[in-house]
């Protein structure tokens, strides 16, 4: 089964070495990607194989790594599970971008080496079992998006966006390094065997919990640590975003997970839940909120993530502080919960990037507003779309209200840690929880009634025409898999088997029953399938009953609009300020919550009466990771710098005698660890 | 008799909720007219409404597309499902076991999804304004009833209705005063879900205070039929659901046969008058507030919950 994944690791490298000089052929993109393709669906095939079997695979020393430590390929029920998601992420990615040349969008010829690389950087992050492998894997997938969200790099924002996501990796890679080091002890020893065997006491197991969550978290794009998020992921070519939003936040979830979860040891206090179910919740609340108040699809989609994120995390510290109180059965519910949200989120989003892209090559823009009504000239895309955004809003019976549910049940048990200061907290994440899942519902009914429903809100967008063949079957993959994820999470979560009991240790069982999810011995549970089917018996008989009393078609006529006028001829699609937009639909939440939270703020320049100029409306806010975390470190650099440049002007003896004062003081750093 | 009870009472519920939900709407709209001092229209004419609309053609703008003629069917379907999970004379029916809080909330929310959907489907003024009011609401009120059932989970723990009302059937918990807040929070979330006073009026004609006709003014015919119905499907719904947890007295068990259903029917039928009878009598005595109130209202929902589940962590803390 290694072999597999070898071969499918080969061929990504290969491709990359091969899109080089190959990248300005004219079809080089629809071979590379076919080729990236098939290598992703390798990944499910050994993913599932191993999630199957349930045994861990281990490969030979590789003849690659530090002298001291030989590394190894493997792959356990953790590492296989976000790799079936990653293979099926990469499925879908690669297949959109096949379309490459057809679109009318063709791919700068720098977007292609680093494709493949990403992805094999990603697949190596998950199939490390020592720290040396994982931190190259994690650098080389950090490094080739960097080099994808930088790929139209023309556009001055697309730059900015580039530099301050390699700030945050670089800052990601700054904290897992030592982070694992203290992990692997004075001794060295990089294996995660070894390092389970030996869990960190005292301040050290508190210095692995910041640093993993600093460095993890600033991957995967938890508050504070999220600035980058929105900026980076529009930047990319949409198939690139789809991956870094589906799978590649989910990877750093998995080394979180790693991280603190599993080569920490089982004994770990409850506590440790606690920085993660906070984090976890203020990123849900954030990226919800600003999911409301974006008008750039791309964006919204982005902050969406955020949310989704955070979700996850709050189900891997409840999993932790669970598992710190000796309630295994909790401890599974809540690891159940966040396993299944991530492979859910990974899938819809992944769709759903995909979908913006070709909103983005059909109608020629992602801004909200200027598209609208391309449900009449995209009708496969808005079915993708509206599945995935049900999904997203968490909506019975689709995936995500399955996973949701899980979570909730997770929060909803949280009272059963005896300490009041969680329960209190853990209700507070359930009311949280509950708000974000709202607000994302808010955001995903504003995403599609301003994309897809409506009128069209500009020229091009009027002209939109339906995606290409391969960019529907990439929109079609991810939908298709929503509603099987949705319909039987109980299935998917007893193939999460493994990976759980590599999070919280022998389960006693799975929170599932056949196709039903269960939060627990003799409570509740949730049979989607059930439910869709009398939803859809309920939905065919109220249709035959009522189209038997009233059997005539529905007639067509002009909107009625409460007897609005009829718009003017030189305005073919109605009159635009008669028809709601992104600002507008967005005002209830920036007034009920972005005021507090966010300092929205509105400003209405309205001219005089008798003035001819028109008048002007602007919304914005304000993320408060600006002013609170980017601006200080903005202006620290800049002293930083100014101080060095002090160097500059040193004189020729001064310049000498640093350079060997630091000599000498390495020297006798070198002296004293020797004497040691 | 078992299996056979609990499908038969299934159907005759799911019937009585059908037949029950306009009549209640008539019974409110006439009580809160005959409260104002207005005679009232008869408390049947939801139904003739319904009658008369349900054999009507819609008319659809020209640009309307298949969501406007898919929503009223999968709101209605929603709501009718949601309606079935929900016990009102009987408990332990077929349903039960799938008659889940949170996955209530869901299809609740898939039915508000479908109507604002519907409602931004032409691109016109109002139905994007209602469609972005009524998920606003939807963002306070859905942590409040989480909330809510956060304090019925810890007392009976689950989520399921069926077994939270048998445990409080039971009366081995006694009146608890969470119980007495959550109840507050959960009747302030009823009230913000269908759009009663002081959350929206539902017989406004002032388009501009519109949050849930907002997104009904393109609809007509048959279409409108199902979403008034489906209104007042929610409507009952939640009363029934408030009776059923808060009290759970006088239900039959499913397999004990007509004469106790009668009884259990009874029983219903008096919360649910009196249910009505607080409705119209509240409706009448307070004022519409203005939108941007609206989650002041829930948020003191909300805190009333968040304070009963803290009551009950400290007393079980002591016990």
């Amino acid at each position: 089964m290694l072999t597999l994944f070898a071969l499918c690791l080969w061929v990504l490298v290969l491709l990359a070495a091969v899109a080089v000089p190959l990248g300005r052929h004219a079809r080089a993109g629809l071979v590379l990607h076919a080729g990236c393709l098939i290598a992703s669906l390798g990944f499910v095939a050994v993913a599932l194989g191993v999630l199957l079997t349930g045994e861990p695979v281990e490969s030979q020393p590789l003849p690659f790594g530090p002298p001291w430590a030989p590394t190894r390929l493997g792959l356990d029920g953790l590492s296989a599970w976000f790799l079936l998601l990653l293979g099926i992420a990469g499925s879908a990615a690669s297949l959109f971008a096949m379309d490459d040349g057809a679109s009318g969008h063709p791919l700068p010829p720098r977007a292609l080496p680093p494709f493949p690389l990403f992805l094999a950087g990603m697949a190596l992050t998950l199939a490390a079992t020592d720290a040396f492998l994982l931190l190259f894997g994690f650098e080389l997938m950090s490094l080739a998006s960097w080099a994808l969200v930088a790929a139209e790099h023309e556009r001055p924002e697309n730059r900015a966006a580039a530099r301050l996501y390699l700030g945050f990796a670089v800052l990601a890679g700054a904290c897992l390094v030592p982070a694992f080091g203290l992990l692997a002890g004075s001794a060295g020893a990089l294996d995660f065997a070894a390092m389970r065997a030996a869990p960190p006491e005292g301040w050290r197991a508190a210095a692995v919990l910041l640093l993993g969550l600093l460095g993890a978290g600033a991957k995967a794009g938890l508050v504070p640590l999220h600035a980058w998020l929105p900026l980076a992921h529009p930047a990319a070519p949409s198939h690139v975003s789809a991956l870094m939003s589906g799978a590649m936040t989910k990877i750093a979830l998995y080394v979180l997970a790693r991280l603190l979860l599993d080569l920490c040891g089982p004994a770990q206090p409850s506590w440790w839940g606690v920085p993660l179910l906070v984090l976890g919740a203020a990123s849900a609340l954030l990226g919800a909120l600003r999911a409301n108040l974006e008008d750039d699809a791309k964006t919204l989609l982005a902050c969406s993530t955020i949310e989704n994120v955070g979700l996850i995390t709050i189900g891997l510290g409840l999993a932790l502080a669970f598992r710190g109180a000796d309630l295994g059965p909790l401890a599974a519910l809540a690891a159940g919960a966040a396993l299944l949200h991530a492979l859910n989120h990974g899938v819809f989003k992944t769709g759903l990037f995909l979908m913006a892209g070709a909103v983005l090559h059909g109608a020629g823009s992602r801004r909200l507003d200027r598209l609208g009504g391309l449900i009449h000239a995209m009708p496969v895309t808005a079915l993708a779309a509206l599945i995935g955004v049900a999904a997203a809003a968490s909506l019975p019976p689709l995936s995500g209200f399955a996973s949701e549910w899980l979570l909730l049940q997770a929060l909803l048990a949280g009272w059963r840690v005896s300490d009041i200061g969680f329960q209190v907290l853990a209700a507070a994440g359930a009311a949280v929880a509950a708000m974000a899942a709202a607000l994302a519902a808010a955001a995903m009914l504003r995403f599609f009634g301003l994309v897809f429903l409506g009128r069209p809100r500009s020229p091009r967008g009027a002209g939109a025409r339906e995606a290409p063949i391969f960019e529907r079957a990439a929109l079609l993959l991810p939908a298709g898999l929503t509603v099987l994820l949705g319909l039987f999470p109980g299935f998917v979560l007893g193939l999460a088997a493994p990976a759980l009991q590599g999070l919280v240790g022998p389960v006693i069982r799975v929170p599932a029953r056949g196709t039903w999810l269960a939060a627990g011995e003799g409570a509740t549970g949730y049979a989607p399938l059930v439910i869709a089917l009398l939803l859809a018996l309920l939905l065919g008989i109220t249709w035959m009953l009522v189209r038997r009393r009233s059997p005539a078609a529905t007639a067509r006529g002009p909107v009625w609009n409460c007897g609005f006028v009829e718009p003017p001829p030189h305005l073919p699609f109605g009159d635009p300020l008669t028809q709601p937009g992104a600002a507008g639909i967005a005002q209830p939440l920036r007034r009920m919550l972005g005021e507090s939270l966010l300092r929205a703020g509105e400003t209405v320049d309205m001219p005089a009466p008798g003035e001819t100029r028109p008048g002007h409306y602007a919304a914005g806010f304000t993320d408060p990771s600006g002013p609170l975390l980017l601006a200080p470190v903005a202006r620290l650099r800049d002293r930083i710098a100014a101080e060095a440049d002090r160097l500059r002007h040193l004189t020729i003896r001064r310049c000498l005698s640093l350079s060997f004062a630091t000599l000498v003081g390495l020297l006798a750093l070198l002296a004293w660890l020797e004497a040691r | 008799m078992q299996v056979f009870g609990a499908i038969l009472t299934q159907l005759l519920h799911l019937l009585l909720m059908l037949a029950a939900a306009p009549l209640l709407l008539g019974v409110t709209r006439w009580l809160k007219a005959r409260l104002m001092g207005r005679r009232g229209a008869s408390p049947l004419q939801p139904l003739r409404d319904l009658d008369k609309l349900l054999r009507k053609r819609p008319v659809l703008a020209e640009n309307a597309s298949i969501v406007s003629e898919a929503a009223p069917y999968v709101a209605f379907a929603a709501c009718l499902l949601a309606a079935a999970l929900v016990p009102s004379f009987s408990h332990g029916m077929a349903f039960a076991p799938f008659a889940d809080l949170i996955l209530l909330a869901g299809l609740l929310a898939l039915a508000r999804m479908a109507l604002a959907l519907a409602g931004m489907d032409v691109g016109t003024a109002f139905g994007g304004l209602g469609a972005a009011r009524e998920m606003s609401f939807a963002a306070f009120a859905e942590p409040a009833l989480l909330l809510s059932v956060l304090n019925f989970t810890i007392l009976a723990g689950n989520t399921n209705l069926d077994l939270i009302a048998a445990t409080f059937r039971d009366g081995a918990l006694g009146l608890r005063v969470s119980l007495g807040l959550a109840a507050m929070a959960m009747l302030a979330v009823a009230i913000a879900e269908n759009g009663r006073i002081p959350v929206d009026n539902p017989s406004t004609h002032l388009e501009l205070t519109m949050v849930h006709e907002a997104m009904l003014l393109e609809s007509s015919g048959r279409h409108l039929a199902l979403w008034d119905y489906g209104a007042a499907l929610r409507l009952t719904l939640w009363l029934s659901l408030i009776a059923a947890i808060f009290v759970p007295f006088g239900a039959a068990p499913a397999g004990s046969g007509p004469l106790a259903w009668a009884i259990g029917l009874l029983a219903w039928l008096l919360k649910m008058g009196v249910l009505c009878l607080a409705l119209a009598w509240f409706e009448s005595a307070i004022a519409k507030m203005r939108v941007f109130r609206v989650p002041e209202f829930l948020g003191a929902a909300l805190l009333l919950a968040l304070l009963g589940a803290a009551l009950l962590f400290v007393s079980t803390g002591l016990a």
